[in-house]
Formats: C-alpha cells, structure tokens, sequence
C-alpha cells in the first residue's frame, strides 16, 4: 500500500500530461495554468510554513552538545560542536546544511553472538549528499532557461558536468549521480526490513515523483532530442506572464513541466519542508552558553511554588529539635 | 551459578532475566502488518506502575484515580479527545522545537540503531523515528491539512484510547537521553518530543509513580526521597561519622547555615542510595579538606528534578527552590554535585526559568581564585569544574596508587554529555586520582555514550525488562573492556547512573561496581591530620580493588 499507491499515483502523473496533450491538446493547461498554480502553492505554502515555524517562540536553550563545552579556561572547547559563540553557531548549521555533518556520525549498530558493535557507515551519507547537490547541480543548468544572456556560471557548471563527454548530448555527471543515488534511497528503503516498516508512502512518493522528473529530462535530451529554442521561448514567456504553450514541444516536455509542478505544489505540505527545519532546529542553531548569558522565555508564567516559610511552618517543631536553624522560633 | 531458586523470580527481579534470551534480538524482523494496526504489547516487566491518586492532588495534577494499565478502560477524563487536542495546540504555539520536529523528519533511519531501547530490543516502535510517529501521525490527522485529506496516506491515524496506551508505553520506554539527536541530520531530539507527549499524557492523569511521588515528595520535603530536615540531618552525621571512622578527621556538617559563602546542591540518591553515600561523603571530606566555606540546604536538599520528567511547569516549581534558598542563605553561589538530569536543568532551563539570579555572584573558588565565567549568569558550578580547577592548581595533595586496584572506566552520563559537553572534566579529575583508567570503545562515550537504561524517571523494578535491554550497549560496553582490560570499576557522575547502572552491571557485566568520580577523589585525598588510611569510605581495604574484603 505504502509504495504501490505512490507508484501508480506517479505513473498516473506521467500518463495524465501525455494523454491532455498528446490526445486532447490541453497545452494551455498543462504548459500555463497548472505551472503558474503549482508555483503559487508553492510560494504561498513555503512561506506560510516557515512563518509558521517563526511564529513559535524558543523558550529554553536546548542544544544538544556533541564535543567539550566552554569552561576552565585550560580545558579546549570544541568551537563547533559546542560552540558558545554565533560564528561557531554559523560553523556548526553551514556543515550540517552544506556537508551533512550530523549524517557523517552515522553507525551500524550489529549484535553477533552477544557482542554488540558500532560500524561506521557512511553510505546513507553519501548517496544524501550526492542527491542534493546533483539536484542543485541540476537545478543551476536549468538556468540556461530562464536567463538570457546564460551566465558564465551556468555554462561553466554545465561543460564541468558533461566533462565525460559520452554520448551527444554530453550525458551529465549529476543526472547519472541523481539517478543512482535516488535508486539507492528508494532500494534501502524497499530492502531494509526496519526502514520499510517505518517508511510512508510520503517518503516513497515525492522520492518516485523525483526519479520520474530525471527520467522524463534525460528523456528529452537524449531520446526525444527536445527543440531547445522552443523549450527556452516557452519557459521565458511563463516567466514574463506573456505564456504561449508551444506546440512544437513534445509530450516529454509537457510531461516534465507538470511533474515539477506537481513537486511544488506537494512541497509545502509533505516532509519536503525538511529544507527549512535544520535552519530553525533549536538544538542546533543556538548556543550553548546558557549558563553564561540568561535565554529569556517570552511566556515564562508564574507558578505555584511550595515556598520555605509554608515548609518551615509544617516542619518547624522537628527541625527545631535536630537543633536547625530557624526563620521563626514561635 | 546458582542452584534452582527456592521462589520463583518474578518479572521485577533480575533473576527472572537471562542474558542469552535477551540477546536474541535480531533488527531484520519486524511484525508483518502496518505498525499503525498493531496494538501496543502492555505485560509484566515492560511498564511502570501509575501515579497514586493523593501523590498528583498534592501537586495539583489532574484526574488523580486507582487505575492499572492492564485494565482495559483507563478511566480517562470525559472529555480527553479534546484535553489531548488543545494540550497539543497550545505547545505547538510555545515550542518551536516542538512545531519543526513534528514537520522535519524525512524517516532516513539514522536515528534507529542509536537508541539503546531499540538495539536492546529490537521492538520498532523504540527507534526514535517510530517513537516521534506515533505523536507526529495524531498531529498530521488534525493539525496538518495533508492529513486531513488523505489520512493515512499523510501518515495519519486518529486519536484512540489504544493511541494513548501507545504512547504510555513507549514514551516510558525513552530515557530522553538525546543520542539520536546527535545523529539526526535535522537534529530533532526525541527528548523533545517525550516531553511534550508526557506532558500531554499528565493532562489525562496517565503517569507513573516512579516520577510523581518523588515530584510530590520533592515539593513537600525539599528532595525527591521524601527525606525530612531532622533525618537529613542524621544521615549526613551519620556519614561524618563514618568519614571520622576511616579517615580520623571530623569534618563539619553545615545545613542550612546563614552567610556560607556556597550553596551545595546534590541528587538526594547521594544521601540514601548505596553507592551513592560514599560520593556524598567524598564531597564532606573534599570541602572540609580545602576549608569551603559551604552549606547544605533541608529545603533545596535536592538536585535533580523529577518535575523535568512530567511538565516544564512542575520542572520550574522544584527548581523555584534552588534560587530561593540561596538568597534566603544569603550565599554568593551555588555548588552542583554529580547527578545527570540536575544538570540538564542547571544548565539549559534554571536561569530562564527561575532567574536572573541577580543576588548571586559570579562564581569564584575561594581556593584557586578562578572566576568561573562560563556560569556567569546562572552562578552554578559543577563540583567537577570545582575540582579540576583545584587538582589544576596543585591544591588538593592525591595519592592515587590508594586507588590501585580499582580498574576504572569512566561512563559519560546522558545529560552532562548532550546538554552539557562536560567531558573533560572527569577525565582529567580520574586521570589524576586512579592509576588504571581505561575507556570504552569510542562510539559509546563522550556525546554518543549510551544511557544507563533508567534515566527520566524509568529507574524502578517493575519494568525490569525495559531497563536490561535499555542497559544492554552500556553493560556490552562495559563488558569489553572487563575482558580487554581487567577494568572492575565503573565511575559515573549521575545519582540515576549509580543506582541504576549497579543492575545493568550485575546482570551485563557481573563483577563490576559503581562509583562516583568524587569517591574515588575522596580516596585518594590525603588530608591532613588523618589516620593512616586503611580503609576506604566502604570500609573496604584501600588499594584492593572494590570487591576485595566486601561484606
């Protein structure tokens, strides 16, 4: 159930495009209204989420320390894993954004024949880190699309990218990364009994919906051979609101066009949000000098407390005989 | 071995337990169906006992009652769809820890094998990831518009009583000890999350006794035992004594005492539980021995804060007595002995809770000079900072060889490692007064040590079973280095960790005691005007290894 319905809700994702243009011709819808309607869910919702988030206030100081805390000064603190300071803040959520460092400590945990060991294991992290950055890779030569002139930058990416020079076009890096460590992610998932029993079809669908937005692209480059003038004019007139769906742009194209917009409009509502949470995980964008400078909790309430007069009132008459100190002697 | 028992064991007891059995745990197994269908498992051996109906109204907790999770119905308040809903509602609005880990998680599984509940039973529902979605799947159903719609295709699921058996049963079975949250790429800290979902179990008045009596007796007698002013004040002669007894120097007990110049706050399980006494009396002797001029408190006669385990309202009540008695005292600052959790609420909540502290001052040791900056603001100093600033300063005289024959292995507690990032401290404190010191193996110390198994208020007998798989990697750990280095002393700077980790040991590790780090320090101490030691504070003989002439 948990993977089949993403399967077939993928395959009918694919199929839905094709079948509007192919057969009915619906190019305005697939190539104009549903675009810019998945793009403003997109906007809308990433927004409202993250404000969302925002809007909750942090009340207390909560990171979770991974090296020596600052104290004696003889004693060397770990800056980064620890750090008391906003730049070793900085440090410490730019290595977990950019280089997954949290996912690096990863261990296998085996028990054989009553002996437990702890096995580093680093290949979630690599096939992690090969995905997202083959996705940014992939999103940045994309911008060959939407900016005229093409930067430098996204020409330099792309000719760095095809440097294997297989095939005509060039088969990129990325694509061939992107795909295999999505095939990964998806067979782990599938293979391993535990993981499998704590996946949802939300961790296969937008995984699925992924692997059909690659495959659909390499289509296009490399079966389908898209009309690339074409495809530039109609992403350029999106993008200036003055949209004309091209008829000499296949179904491939449409296909692809409306996988993304699906991708986005899903975005905001699905665990795709994950992006956003590691900039605003309280126990790792704050420092930890609590004990240093006070945190103020906005919402901080009074509450009841059991105070030492009530206490020395009910207790009095044996601390006075054990000889302790009292506040009042009466 | 022993021979056949003459009663049989009972599921609270060790004896009841055989490793091998519990060893045959294997990851790849999972049940067949969706976990969402199956039941939580509620038998002897894997729960806690409720709290009793006159401890939570002396606190103020709601729906107090007789009530047994083997019965069906839980006799829940009529109403508690809705206590559950908007008790949710208003902590998604206060916490933003809590708002994000309910959005955040893309099930990669790292977290799993790094929970010692999961990798000492192998029951999917501990890995941390499953353990966060059975809260997280409610929220999806009514506070996600995904959910809504697609239901359980969003990984949703409603509300049920079966739900909240579910939750008591394995947010019970987290001791918040945060390992996973060092792996977690999102940081998400399933403490977190078992704190808002006990929270949320306590408006419906299901709890535990093992942490609302303690909650109760704190409140009413200053520490967690239920200890009152003339008995704690007995029990610490009475350590003075024993301390007179093998050392020959007759140390002062000040309580409550007006104008010292430090409060000393310590767990209470180091006036009461074995081995705990023998650290408390370290600490006696270790201020007497530099001439600190420092008080116990009656009415803060606790350092650890079960209300930590229940609420972060009660946490901050029990903690309102710290700050409290240390302006009435009129001290400069306070003193924290070793507990885990204490410090989890010195470090992270007691100046935002109960502070500023502006009565206080910046801690500064009377013996070394040295300002403790780095507590500025909360004036609370860890006695392992305080010492190792005085060893650092050639202050104290140590004879460490009084400790040979104690092979010694330092466990990092949960929360001075996670909350905290005292790791140093210890070592340089054990490397200085034992001569056999040894660590376990690297990805089970420091900030990925492996909990004792019954911290966050689940250190009781009836869920036995729990606590042996919880203390399973540690006591494997342990074990390791028993066989590779001869170690038979296990130091721990944690009131739970002392108690606790004496059974995982026992049935883990036999042969292997418990200690705290301030007893050995105590040890080796050479004070002056003292006897030719013999014994140590156990009264067993000194450089004889801890189970050496043990009676």
């Amino acid at each position: 159930m948990r993977i089949l319905v993403p399967l077939l809700a993928v395959i009918a994702l694919l199929l839905a495009p094709i079948v509007g243009v192919e057969a009915l011709g619906w190019r305005w819808l697939f190539g104009v209204v549903l675009p810019y309607a998945a793009a403003a869910v997109f906007a809308v919702g990433a927004v409202a989420k993250v404000l969302s988030w925002a809007r909750s206030p942090v009340p207390f100081r909560i990171p979770t320390t991974c090296g020596q805390q600052k104290s004696l000064p003889w004693i060397r603190q770990a800056k980064v894993e620890n750090p008391s300071t906003a730049a070793g803040v900085i440090a410490r959520v730019a290595l977990e954004v950019l280089c997954f460092r949290s996912l690096f400590r990863n261990t296998r945990a085996e028990l054989r024949d009553g002996r437990l060991s702890f096995l580093s294991t680093k290949w979630l992290w690599a096939a992690g880190l090969a995905f997202h950055y083959s996705l940014l890779v992939i999103l940045v030569r994309h911008l060959r699309l939407f900016l005229e002139p093409v930067p430098r930058l996204v020409l330099g990416v792309e000719a760095l990218d095809g440097f294997f020079q297989v095939g005509l076009p060039a088969v990129q890096v990325t694509t061939v990364l992107f795909l295999a460590a999505a095939a990964f992610l998806f067979l782990r998932r599938v293979l391993s009994p535990p993981l499998r029993y704590l996946s949802l079809a939300g961790d296969y669908f937008p995984l699925l919906l992924l692997v059909a937005i690659g495959l659909s692209g390499a289509w296009m480059r490399h079966v389908s051979k898209i009309d690339l003038p074409a495809a530039k004019a109609m992403v350029m007139g999106l993008l200036s609101f003055s949209p004309r769906p091209s008829a000499a742009l296949g179904a491939a194209f449409y296909a692809h066009l409306f996988l993304v917009s699906v991708l986005l409009a899903y975005f905001p509502f699905s665990k795709l949000v994950h992006m956003g949470g590691i900039f605003l995980s309280p126990t790792r964008n704050l420092t930890a000098n609590s004990r240093e400078v006070r945190h103020v909790n906005p919402w901080n309430p009074p509450v009841a407390v059991h105070t030492y007069e009530e206490y020395e009132d009910e207790f009095r008459q044996r601390m006075r005989e054990a000889g302790l100190p009292l506040e009042k002697e009466a | 071995m022993s021979g056949a028992p003459k009663h049989a064991p009972k599921p609270d007891q060790i004896e009841y337990y055989d490793p091998e059995q519990l060893l045959r745990v294997d990851y790849r197994r999972t049940p067949a169906g969706d976990w969402m269908d199956e039941p939580a498992d509620i038998r002897p051996g894997n729960f806690i006992y409720p709290a009793k109906p006159q401890k939570l109204e002396y606190i103020g907790f709601p729906n107090a009652r007789e009530w047994s999770p083997l019965d069906p119905d839980w006799k829940l308040p009529p109403n508690w769809k809705e206590i559950v809903f908007q008790g949710m509602r208003e902590r998604l609005e206060k916490y933003r820890s809590f708002k994000v880990f309910m959005d955040s998680c893309v099930r990669c599984g790292a977290c799993a094998d790094k929970c010692h509940f999961y990798i000492g039973s192998g029951d999917p529902r501990n890995m941390p990831v499953l353990r966060a979605e059975l809260l997280r799947s409610v929220y999806r159903n009514d506070f996600t518009a995904a959910g809504r719609i697609l239901g359980r295709l969003a990984g949703a699921r409603p509300l049920t009583p079966e739900v909240v058996k579910e939750w008591f049963l394995y947010f019970y079975q987290c001791t918040e000890c945060r390992r996973c949250s060092v792996f977690c790429p999102f940081g998400i800290d399933t403490a977190e999350i078992t704190m808002m979902a006990r929270e949320l179990l306590n408006l419906l008045g299901v709890n535990v006794n093992w942490i609302i009596q303690p909650v109760a007796d704190c409140y009413r007698t200053g520490n967690h035992l239920g200890i009152q002013p003339h008995g704690l004040k007995d029990t610490l002669e009475f350590f003075a004594d024993d301390i007179e007894e093998v050392t020959g120097v007759r140390v002062a007990v000040p309580i409550n005492k007006k104008g010292a110049e430090v409060l000393f706050v310590t767990p209470s399980g180091d006036f009461l539980a074995d081995p705990g006494v023998y650290t408390c009396m370290g600490y006696m002797a270790l201020f007497h021995e530099i001439g600190l001029d420092y008080t116990f408190s009656t009415y803060a006669s606790e350092g650890g804060n079960f209300g930590l385990f229940t609420s972060a309202e009660m946490m901050k009540r029990l903690n309102a007595k710290i700050y409290a008695e240390a302006k009435r005292l009129g001290v400069k600052w306070i003193l924290g002995g070793e507990c885990g959790h204490m410090w989890r609420v010195l470090h992270q909540y007691m100046d935002t809770m109960n502070g500023p502290a502006d009565h206080l001052e910046v801690p500064v040791s009377p013996v070394t000079g040295t300002r403790f900056e780095h507590a500025r603001s909360t004036k609370a100093v860890h006695v392992m900072e305080f010492t190792a600033d005085l060893i650092r300063h050639g202050k104290l005289k140590l004879d460490p060889s009084r400790n040979d024959g104690r092979r010694v292995t330092f466990h990092d507690s949960c929360n001075p490692a996670r909350a905290m990032g005292m790791l140093e401290e210890p070592r340089y404190v054990l490397k200085h007064v034992c001569n056999d010191f040894f660590e376990m193996p690297a990805n089970t110390i420091r900030e990925m040590t492996f909990c004792c198994g019954g911290g966050a208020g689940l250190g009781t007998e009836e869920n036995m079973e729990v606590r042996l798989r919880g203390g399973l990697p540690r006591g494997n750990a342990v074990r390791h280095v028993q066989e590779k280095h001869g170690v038979n002393q296990l130091a721990a700077m944690c009131a739970i960790d002392r108690a606790t980790l004496s059974t995982v040991c026992e049935f883990w590790a036999p042969q292997v005691k418990v200690t705290g780090v301030t007893e050995l320090v105590a040890n080796a101490l050479v004070m002056k005007g003292e006897n030719e030691r013999t014994l140590n504070f156990r009264k067993e003989p000194m450089r004889g290894g801890p189970e050496a002439g043990h009676v």
